[in-house]
């Protein structure tokens, strides 16, 4: 049976609504394959719009991952907006992909990336308009399986009501696994219809089926306990590792979009994991170990994406990226061989303490000294601490002294607001460190012509951190300590014009600290934010902060909960938390030492340079730390071809103008 | 204290091609933004030695030149491109025609040899199709605008809000009928207008929309689905632009580059 494109019917809208590029596909390196020609089909959805949602990377790498299978398509579908959705609404044209435009409730699986909470009434959206029932129990074999992934989905309890199944971790495996479940149950003639089919994936130990685990809850509110209710599903379920980075290195053919995107450049990821070991970061608690890839494959990947994408700049990915065992060999090599190209290097998620100005330089040999990024994240001593940031403000004021001395004009730093124990004092203390950064870099650099810039937006506790017990602040005091670091910057005399101040308002983050550390009850607010027209949560000029505390006050009219006993409530040592038995890897006992550890201000060194600390992931998960160096050096690597060899007339070579002189430019 | 850009060393240009390209299809819904960033990249991939501009962030050095709106399709758009050797423009033709999508096609590479190509495009011929509209009602609300000595239209430019004439700049209109689409799934085998317009390029331009905002201002035609334009050509005007086809009312612009 073949699937029809919803092109022809979408065309007659596109003229009809903003920016319409972005829903015709045609972006360079996409792949269609002929449906019948797999058995297994996904529909891939990043949850925002598709400005945001195309550079995703972990969309490109599944898509690509997927579509080499040979019993499997991916094609991909992102967030329309409200002023298409209500005219696809008017003429029944459903959700649809970008690829083929062919209709999402027509794929085996609709596979949906969060990485954040933010996007789950988009999900809303695009289930709807695709004709898939909102809940995953009023579906039926007709309908496709709708899977969650990304750093959300390590607690996809909020949205448990909404989603067959959920994978936490790396996906390239995964899917390919899940692929070959649904393939052979597909090839057996469907046997136990939809239930059998999660069930099979169930078993797989790392595919969580909310459906197939009951939640008790006591009086009070709080969980009683989690547990399976089909014999054979495992009590808690794991998240995927890949262990070996240079066998995967992906995405070989990154998507080019038409449209404008918010990252104009091509990506390459160095390493995965991080164990620096912030404690506000789930990011880094939950891709832990670290895993580094070769800088020969590093190199390979740039080199090749290159040709294949034309971009201009290439960013080294990670979640601290200077942390490369071979970084300096790397920025080296790379700047040599794209020296004159107009090829741009970047390195985004550098630390304070590992910027240094040998590596800054190879970066911007090219000329382009544009800024520099750091986040110290705590504004006092005292708080760095406390999230073992491992940051001093020496480090710091010693590193922007380097950079405004070796020509860098701007430095922008990023905090937050409403850390465990945080007082007014401690984020005053910001507005010091940036009058000092301003002080150091006027004298090193001899000009009063540099800028410091301060972005700070509030802290939301996540789970599988050691913050995941801690009490959030509530917006109302995180917004007046803000106005005072404002008022403080603003009212300095000697520094205050060269410091700039942009800063988040506090409402957003309740809001994503309800979804984050929710539980099953939090679904039934998310739908009745949805039905009262919430979109796009993650943008300001859509997001209602009034809508979401209505829909609570609804949702939660007959429970013993309320907003404020997700978020500004702090956990006791034994409560059972919403993600108990999802599997991150990490010790829950060694969670609630670091917790009490920050309390105390004790801080925890990186276990890539000192003795393991058990945090329990290497070995729960059959992991271990892989770091480099290598030693494997690029100057093996071919040298690249003359430029416009192939097009030159007969007779011109490269460099020595055969008829004409130089005309004037 | 100004900072002093980075002084490097840029080869020269030596050579400048000029390309016409179309729109088509799916991809006519493509920016001008849209087109610059795919051609830039397509131009990386197959290896065009561009001629860089200095400064903080050189950029290639590539003109653009009267765009079709987002949304229209055409087979008429221009670019410029400085390079820094000779090439074979049939060769650049087709290297760039495979590195862009299907859609947005190459259709002939020249080395510039005259200059003022600006001032070569004149005027621009459309084709207007309206898709459920009778050609009769489309042939009585022409007939009223062309009567009009001006028809004031209003658009949001960059500028602002901006009324302009949109009669005047209209050289000929004509109507045909076009095949009705067939009947089924998405046609509705309902008739077909077709309007092929020439009109005359001044500033603000005058673009298809306001010839139909036009359209609705004096004779109420209000098509019931969306048009699909296409601009067939633009170029130098010839004398007599009412006589022959309106295809005709234009010349190659780049018949001076390949003549001299």
């Amino acid at each position: 049976m073949s699937v029809e494109s919803v092109f022809p019917q979408l065309e007659a809208l596109l003229p009809l609504v903003s920016k319409p590029v972005q829903y015709v596909g045609g972006e360079l390196n996409a792949v269609t394959k002929p449906w019948d020609s797999v058995s297994v089909h996904w529909a891939l959805m990043y949850p925002d719009a598709y400005e945001v949602g195309v550079p995703n990377q972990g969309v490109q790498i599944l898509y690509e991952v997927l579509n080499e299978h040979p019993d499997a398509l991916a094609e991909r579908t992102y967030a329309v907006w409200p002023d298409l959705e209500k005219l696809m609404r008017a003429h029944s044209v459903p959700q649809f992909t970008v690829d083929a435009h062919r209709p999402v409730g027509a794929f085996d699986v609709l596979g949906l990336s969060f990485s954040t909470e933010l996007g789950y009434t988009n999900m809303l959206t695009a289930l709807d308009l695709a004709g898939i029932p909102l809940h995953a129990r009023d579906r039926d074999e007709s309908h496709p399986i709708v899977l969650a992934g990304g750093h959300a989905a390590f607690n996809p309890e909020t949205i448990a009501d909404f989603v067959d199944a959920a994978v936490m971790g790396d996906g390239e495996q995964a899917v390919l696994t899940i692929t070959e479940v649904i393939r052979d149950w597909k090839a057996e003639g469907h046997p136990g219809g939809r239930e059998e089919l999660l069930l099979r994936l169930a078993r797989t130990g790392g595919v969580y089926v909310p459906a197939f685990y009951d939640v008790e809850f006591l009086p009070d509110g709080r969980i009683r306990r989690i547990a399976p209710n089909r014999p054979g599903v495992p009590w808690r379920v794991s998240k995927h590792t890949v262990m070996d980075l240079d066998a995967w290195p992906y995405p070989k053919a990154p998507l080019v979009p038409l449209a404008e995107s918010v990252h104009e450049r091509m990506s390459v990821e160095i390493f995965r994991g991080c164990t620096r070991g912030c404690r506000f970061c789930q990011a880094g608690m939950i891709t832990r170990p670290v895993r580094e890839r070769s800088a020969r494959v590093i190199a390979e990947m740039v080199d090749n994406g290159l040709a294949k994408t034309g971009y201009e700049e290439v960013g080294l990915l990670s979640l601290s990226s200077a942390d490369h065992s071979e970084i300096a060999e790397l920025a080296k090599g790379l700047a040599d061989r794209y020296e004159g190209t107009e090829t741009g290097l970047s390195l985004p998620s550098t630390r304070v303490d590992a910027f240094n100005v040998d590596l800054a330089n190879e970066l911007t040999r090219n000329g382009r000294r544009s800024g520099l990024t750091f986040a110290p994240e705590g504004g006092s001593e005292r708080m760095r601490k406390v999230i073992n940031k491992m940051v001093t403000e020496e480090d710091l004021i010693r590193t922007v002294a380097t950079a405004y001395g070796n020509g860098w004009r701007q430095v922008k730093l990023y905090f937050m607001c409403g850390l465990p124990t945080e007082t007014d004092e401690d984020v005053l203390q910001i507005a010091e460190v940036a009058r000092r950064v301003i002080e150091t870099g006027r004298k090193v650099s001899g000009t009063r012509d540099i800028r410091c810039t301060v972005s700070i937006g509030g802290f939301v506790p996540k789970p599988h951190t050691p913050f995941q017990w801690a009490g959030q602040l509530d917006h109302e005091t995180t917004d007046a300590r803000l106005r005072k670091l404002r008022d403080a910057i603003r009212g300095d005399r000697q520094y205050g014009k060269a410091i700039g101040f942009r800063y988040h308002d506090g409402k957003p983050g309740i809001v994503e600290g309800l979804l984050s550390r929710g539980d099953r009850r939090v679904g039934a607010v998310i739908e009745q934010v949805w039905r009262d027209g919430a979109r796009f949560d993650g943008w300001s000029e859509h997001f209602s902060f009034d809508a979401w505390m209505a829909a609570a006050e609804t949702a939660f009219a007959d429970s013993p909960v309320d907003v404020d006993w997700f978020t500004t409530r702090e956990r006791e040592q034994t409560e059972v938390l919403p993600w108990d038995h999802l599997d991150s890897g990490l010790d829950k006992d060694w969670l609630w030492e670091d917790w009490q550890d920050s309390l105390s201000e004790v801080e925890v060194e990186d276990c890539r340079w000192t003795p393991c600390f058990d945090c329990g992931v290497c070995d729960q998960m059959g992991t271990e730390i892989q770091v480099g160096p290598t030693g494997v050096t690029l100057l093996g690597m071919p040298v690249l071809p003359v430029r416009g060899e192939g097009l030159l007339a007969v007779g011109a070579t490269i460099g020595t103008p055969v008829r004409s002189g130089p005309v004037e430019g | 204290m100004a900072r002093q850009a980075p002084v490097r060393d840029v080869a020269p240009t030596v050579q400048r091609l000029r390309l016409r390209y179309a729109k088509r299809g799916r991809l006519r819904f493509t920016s001008t933004r849209d087109f610059q960033r795919a051609l830039e990249r397509a131009l990386r991939r197959t290896g065009v030695p561009m001629a860089y501009s200095q400064g903080f962030n050189p950029h290639p050095r590539i003109s653009y030149t009267n765009a079709a709106p987002t949304g229209t399709a055409s087979e008429a758009e221009y670019v410029e491109l400085a390079v820094t050797s000779i090439l074979d423009p049939e060769l650049v033709r087709t290297a760039l025609d495979a590195a862009l999508p299907p859609g947005l096609d190459v259709l002939e590479v020249v080395e510039v040899r005259a200059p003022d190509f600006a001032e070569r495009l004149q005027a621009s011929v459309w084709v207007i199709e309206l898709p459920q509209v009778e050609p009769e009602t489309a042939r009585a609300a022409v007939a009223t605008f062309l009567a009009a000595e001006t028809v004031e239209v209003q658009r949001l430019t960059k500028s602002g809000m901006r009324t302009f004439d949109a009669r005047g700049p209209v050289v000929r209109l004509d109507v045909r009928t076009g095949d009705p689409e067939p009947a089924g799934e998405t046609g509705t085998g309902a008739p077909c207008a077709i309007l092929d317009v020439v009109v005359r390029h001044v500033t603000p331009s005058v673009r298809p929309d306001d010839v139909l905002a036009a359209l609705r201002l004096v004779a109420d035609l209000v098509p019931p689905v969306p048009s699909r334009v296409t601009r067939l050509a633009q170029g130098p005007l010839v004398a007599d632009a009412s006589v022959g086809a309106a295809m005709d009312a234009v010349t190659d612009p780049l018949a001076p580059d390949r003549s001299s």
